[in-house]
């Protein structure tokens, strides 16, 4: 019966790719952000990796999963606690090599924070031991069921691929993160355990009141822009983004930084989107580094290319 | 065009493999010493640039396939686990990705080329016929392989596309079953897809050596559309003259390949195949790939019913039907004259064909409604009128400008018109053909 219902989906879908969302709008436009890695020479601000991960770890880690990260990820060349060399002060014998991954004492004492479920063992157990490099990061919950239960009905996105899966991924997490009201919006009542965010790719259409509406259900436009709060009401009347299962995660103060960064959401938010950006696209800077060299012997190579067919052609009437 | 040989082995092996396989004097008689008009201008350069996308495409699939699994529950894994731990993995996979847009930017110049200068007309038909199949085995490839990394527009993808088959009559269903391997896309599509999406690759191969091989019959069409009447004037040997100046022209298109690959490998994919396929969450807007949109338009443009043909199956056929079509185009477009240069009235349709498909092109990316399916529909209206109506008709009502004698000729006049264009002194406009360089 799924099968058939799912194949009858498929069929409508090929019919009428969007029907639905076109009426209610969209979300407020984007934030745009000058963020660190962006441009042909950009690369990762590492003590912002750093930070972010702080804030990955201490706020969203309660809800989200990052499967597709290893321990062992953070110490590679690009991530936020990539070493060249051991540190003196830990006197560590010639034979350890801190760029390898598995050698890097801050991954290893990492990773150890961590208890990890092993096994079998030789009776048939599982058994739990200390995180190693070379472990995954451990999900919050045992299974997508549980975390959709223990969510309202809203199973929390895996994080490894954020960045990269919603449009303008870095802003859409930075405006998302930072652009929950303060208070609670004039025009529209958000049902308890849901949070409104204008940035949110939602329908604020079912949450209007009632006195918003006309009789056949449109919306009273100048009624809405006269009694809303500013920013959030679009040039055609409807209410920006929807409501959601997220409550705001960040707030003033809630993670302390050791290297005197502002504690305030704004730069959370900044320092966790870079950490996602980074968990997405691990091998950003071994790209673009590459790049460069790659670029620069095109083009001398289309330079040659390009003198050597003029010469071999200046004899042809063309 | 097919020539005497001129090769000469020089040493004692070379002699001895020409009289058991004569492979050298192959290549030597079809890429050094192949008289190739002289007047070529870079149009004539995305052939070469297509068979190094090929190339490309080639390398980089064999090395993703020795770590990619195909199965729904480890492939998007796989993928990611390319992107982070095998070595020089992003890179395969940017490149494999781009690479299929970066053939199809390649393909598509490369067919308006033919178009223009006619190159699909006598003595060249099967020349043409071939690359219409070898371009419908790039569509079918592509589309299996962005299938394989089962991402929700993957999977979607796949749902839709598939499903098309369905409206056909009586065999629509069985064949749909077929693709799918059950009753819906699953673990045996993707199996299946990605056999296939290995096997097409070399299937192209096979068809561009005939489609070479077509080619080196009659010999290069040329922007003037006049045939080579004299080998020592109007030619030049292939190699070093048209090594060099492809090989300038690939170097620039590299430049292009690697701007996407290394600084916006993701500007070209859709942000939802970077979530794992699900099948019970439909994504919102269900876009193919960049380079399907303007068929993808022609699909959705058809939204009524015409006669017994529901808007489905009628939707299908023209989309299908607007690259079948090409299949009969040497026979649609009867007029002796190749080049548009000398067309002056095709001319301008043609260039509205262009506006057409790039207009067909933005609509398959909106959504299917209101403003947008009447453009729609108006496009794929003039796309089928261009082939089916107004080259027919211009076969016969045309008076084209006269042809110059040879490509020499073609040419000295070129150079006298530049020349003149330089000069401060009046141009008339309008009816001169001007270089579509």
């Amino acid at each position: 019966m799924l099968k058939r219902l799912l194949s009858a989906a498929a069929i409508a879908a090929a019919a009428l790719p969007m029907a639905a969302g076109a009426a209610t709008g969209g979300t407020k436009p984007l934030k745009d952000k000058e963020w660190s890695w962006e441009g042909p020479f950009g690369r990762y601000d590492k003590p912002q990796l750093q930070r972010g991960f702080q804030v990955y770890r201490e706020v969203c880690a309660n809800c989200h999963s990052l499967k597709l990260v290893a321990f062992r990820h953070l110490g590679e060349k690009g991530g936020p606690f990539y070493v060249e060399e051991c540190p003196e002060e830990l006197g560590l014998g010639e034979s350890t090599d801190c760029s390898v991954p598995s050698q890097n004492p801050i991954i290893k004492s990492l990773a150890a924070e961590y208890t990890i479920t092993d096994g079998p063992d030789e009776f048939g157990d599982m058994f739990e031991r200390p995180g190693l490099p070379a472990d995954y990061f451990p999900s919050p919950y045992a299974n997508v069921q549980q975390a959709t239960a223990a969510n309202g009905g809203a199973y929390p996105p895996d994080q490894s691929l954020i960045a990269k899966a919603r449009p303008h991924g870095p802003d859409y997490i930075y405006s998302l993160l930072t652009g929950y009201p303060d208070g609670e919006l004039n025009t529209i009542e958000v049902p308890p355990g849901n949070y409104y965010n204008p940035y949110y790719p939602g329908d604020t259409l079912g949450l209007m009141k009632e006195e918003y509406l006309d009789e056949e259900g449109h919306l009273l436009e100048d009624k809405i822009r006269e009694d809303e709060k500013e920013g959030y009401v679009s040039k055609e009347g409807y209410i920006y983004g929807g409501a959601f299962k997220m409550a705001p995660p960040l707030s003033d103060g809630i993670v302390t930084y050791e290297d005197g960064s502002p504690e305030t959401v704004s730069q959370y938010a900044e320092d966790v989107t870079a950490f996602l950006q980074w968990a997405a696209e691990p091998k950003l800077e071994e790209r673009k580094g590459m790049g460069t060299y790659v670029m620069a012997y095109l083009f001398i190579f289309a330079g040659v290319t390009y003198a050597s067919y003029r010469q071999v052609w200046r004899n042809v009437e063309k | 065009m097919s020539h005497e040989s001129t090769y000469v082995p020089s040493t004692g092996i070379e002699k001895w493999i020409d009289e058991r396989l004569p492979i050298i004097r192959l290549g030597y008689d079809s890429f050094v010493d192949f008289p190739t008009p002289k007047n070529l201008n870079y149009w004539y350069t995305f052939g070469g640039i297509l068979a190094i996308c090929l190339m490309v495409q080639i390398v980089t699939g064999v090395v993703l396939a020795m770590h990619y699994t195909a199965h729904t529950s480890l492939a998007f894994q796989s993928v990611e686990e390319i992107m982070r731990d095998v070595n020089y993995g992003w890179l395969m996979r940017y490149t494999h990705a781009n690479g299929a847009s970066m053939f199809f930017i390649a393909v598509y110049a490369h067919i308006a080329r033919g178009l223009y200068y006619g190159s699909y007309k006598e003595p060249r038909e099967i020349l043409w016929i071939l690359g219409v199949v070898i371009f419908l085995l790039m569509m079918a490839t592509a589309f299996m392989g962005y299938v394989l990394p089962w991402g929700q527009m993957s999977f979607w993808g796949a749902t839709v596309i598939t499903s098309l088959f369905s409206a056909i009559p009586v065999i629509g269903d069985p064949i749909k079953t077929l693709l799918w391997g059950g009753f819906s896309v699953d673990n045996p599509t993707l199996n299946r897809f990605y056999a296939l999406h290995y096997l097409l690759p070399f299937l192209i191969a096979g068809a561009v050596i005939l489609h070479i091989w077509a080619l080196h019959v009659p010999g290069n069409n040329n922007p003037s559309g006049v045939e080579v009447k004299d080998v020592k004037k109007d030619t030049v040997p292939f190699h070093p003259y048209y090594t060099v100046k492809d090989g300038f022209a690939i170097v620039v298109f590299l430049l292009l390949f690697a701007t996407f690959v290394f600084y916006m490998p993701n500007a070209l994919g859709h942000p939802d195949n970077y979530i794992e396929a699900d099948p019970l969450v439909t994504p919102a807007h269900i876009v193919p790939e960049w380079y399907f949109l303007p068929f993808y338009a022609m699909l959705r443009a058809i939204d009524f019913n015409f006669l017994f043909i529901n808007s489905k199956l009628g939707g299908v056929i023209v989309m299908f039907g607007s690259i079948l079509i090409w299949f009969v185009l040497p026979w649609l477009d009867r007029s002796k004259v190749r080049s548009m240069r000398y067309r002056p009235i095709a001319k301008q349709f043609f260039f509205l064909l262009m506006i057409s498909f790039f207009a067909l092109g933005y609509l398959g990316a909106m959504p299917a409604e209101g403003i947008y399916v009447a453009l729609a529909k108006g496009f794929t209206l003039y796309y089928f009128a261009y082939f089916l109506v107004i080259l027919p008709v211009l076969s016969v009502t045309e008076t084209p400008l006269p042809l110059p004698k040879s490509i020499s000729e073609a040419v000295l006049a070129d150079k006298n018109q530049k020349g003149k264009a330089k000069s401060p002194a009046p141009i008339t406009g309008g009816a001169q053909p001007s270089p579509a360089e």
